[in-house]
């Protein structure tokens, strides 16, 4: 539920679901997330869903904040469309070329690269949001033991592709962008796509991620 | 092929087309983009008698100097900008605000904006773009939009699909007016600055910073000091947000602003000086003042009103 509505300047409703970082929070923030997104509300132009909030951008010239804020403590998404996510592999090659923060991961976590490789591979991760850069999957949680902070200096620039590592979440640079988070590897996916204007990301809020490890060749082959 | 085109002689510093901008896509991590000086961008358009919502060349301190061939066309320059019409022998110097009509192996040469930031050229006539989610505005940080999301590049030629059949020549006397105080509404982590932090936030001066563009617009001055975290959990973002990393130097958001971040927000600036905020070059210096939520709805309806007065009377 809603635990306060506020307005983030005075074009934007700021939802916010409470404090904490989980899967039922989450889950909640992305059903009225969906809700809100089907009934189209006159005004509203944008929705952004992340973690335990939602941000409701609205344009000043149609609408206003007590309006919004009016038919969205209204709204009952208890019985609206399901979260209807989808489950997905990804391919992630981890071999030295990619794996740019290996060592530093090696160092602040204590384990070794096979270890690292075996908390993160093969399990199940939720897609709690995307953005930042377009179509970026913040995705979680990982085990107690694999959480690293951010670099002290993010990189200009992070290959296209990058399988990254913070605190309690992976994701995956879309783009070649800068970024401050432990590169792990690299999945030869196009994790986003502009050219199919219907559904650019591959990977969306409430979706089930798994890393499946693949060899250099198998990653140089991927696209063939 | 298209009989009628541009051919860049010199792309400018950061030289893009935009349109109203796309919407509906935050939560794929696409914003808004579109031009950055919203009134401008419309004064650009309704100059030419085209659509408001058409796509024009937006370019930021130094513009185009542009090349066009083909039948007879008008074009317009609005902000606060310096550039010249070059027409076989004769160079003259133009003046923003007005239309002008131009012919085959006419120049255009935009010199550069004028204690400003961004400037609008528009030509009577539909460029022959390609669309993304609606709307050809260039994002260069996602490679979204025309031109393959690129910025214009030198020896590029750009074609036009239509040219209007209305060249009638029009003209308004509009003056950009420069401001000192932006207007801001408290932000969602406001109390997470000191007492202190907080006064210097509304009392004292910033200076616009040369790490500023489209994305995002920094400012340096006294630092702000955080007492609670210096980071949140990662949430939303919208333009005029101004968020304060840990270094306590003042960032905020604009058109093409990443749409996800863990920053305090301090405060967002008010919507109603958001297209006078955007041309303060660096250098500038920033006041910010508080308004409440009311006071910033009612101040943005009588600029609306003003934005469709100055259009109703092109």
């Amino acid at each position: 539920m809603i635990k306060n509505i506020s307005n983030l300047g005075d074009a934007a409703l700021y939802c916010d679901f409470g404090n904490e970082v989980n899967k039922s929070i989450n889950s909640e923030v992305i059903k009225y997330f969906k809700t809100i997104k089907e009934k189209k509300f006159e005004g509203i132009n944008n929705l952004t869903p992340s973690y335990n909030k939602l941000i409701i951008s609205y344009d000043l010239k149609k609408t206003n904040f007590k309006e919004v804020k009016n038919y969205v403590e209204n709204i009952n998404a208890e019985d609206s469309i399901d979260i209807n996510s989808k489950k997905l592999e990804i391919p992630v090659c981890c071999h030295e070329n990619f794996s740019m923060d290996i060592k530093r991961l090696e160092e602040i976590l204590n384990l070794s690269r096979e270890k690292i490789l075996e908390n993160f591979l093969n399990k199940e991760y939720f897609c709690y949001m995307t953005g930042f850069i377009a179509g970026m999957p913040f995705l979680g949680d990982l085990d107690e033991n694999m959480r690293a902070q951010r670099l002290e200096t993010p990189r200009v620039k992070v290959p296209k592709g990058s399988v990254a590592l913070t605190e309690q979440f992976a994701n995956i640079y879309t783009f070649e962008s800068p970024g401050g988070w432990n590169i792990l590897g690299n999945t030869p996916l196009d994790v986003f796509d502009s050219s199919k204007e219907d559904k650019p990301n591959l990977i969306n809020p409430g979706d089930t991620v798994i890393f499946k490890e693949i060899t250099l060749d198998q990653y140089k082959n991927y696209n063939e | 092929m298209s009989s009628n085109y541009l051919d860049i002689i010199r792309p400018g510093i950061n030289t893009t087309f935009q349109d109203k901008g796309r919407d509906h896509l935050y939560h794929i991590g696409i914003p808004f983009s579109g031009a950055m000086d919203n009134r401008n961008y419309l004064i650009a358009n309704k100059l030419v008698n085209n659509n408001l919502d058409s796509a024009v060349i937006e370019f930021a301190y130094q513009g185009p100097h542009i090349k066009y061939s083909g039948e007879k066309i008008n074009f317009a320059v609005t902000g606060d900008v310096i550039f010249s019409i070059k027409k076989k022998d004769t160079e003259i110097e133009g003046k923003c605000y007005e239309s002008y009509q131009i012919e085959n192996g006419d120049e255009i040469n935009i010199i550069s904006t004028n204690k400003s930031v961004y400037g609008y050229l528009s030509l009577g006539g539909e460029f022959d773009l390609k669309f993304q989610w609606n709307s050809c505005s260039i994002n260069t940080k996602a490679n979204i939009g025309s031109n393959d999301g690129k910025k214009l590049n030198l020896g590029q030629r750009i074609n036009l699909k239509k040219i209007n059949s209305n060249k009638d020549i029009k003209k308004t006397n509009y003056i950009n007016t420069k401001i000192e105080n932006i207007r801001v509404i408290k932000g969602t982590n406001f109390d997470y600055f000191s007492e202190e932090g907080k006064k210097i936030f509304y009392e004292k001066q910033f200076t616009v910073s040369k790490l500023s563009d489209r994305m995002g617009m920094r400012l340096e001055g006294p630092k702000i000091d955080n007492i609670v975290n210096t980071n949140i959990k990662s949430e939303g973002l919208i333009k005029g947000v101004i968020q304060v990393p840990a270094d306590g130097n003042p960032i905020i958001m604009l058109s093409d602003h990443g749409t996800i971040g863990g920053y305090p927000k301090i405060g967002v600036v008010a919507s109603v000086d958001y297209d006078r905020l955007v041309q303060m070059s660096p250098g500038s210096k920033i006041k910010f003042k508080e308004i409440n939520l009311s006071d910033a709805e009612t101040l943005f309806k009588l600029y609306e009103m003003k934005t469709q007065n100055l259009l109703s009377q092109i």
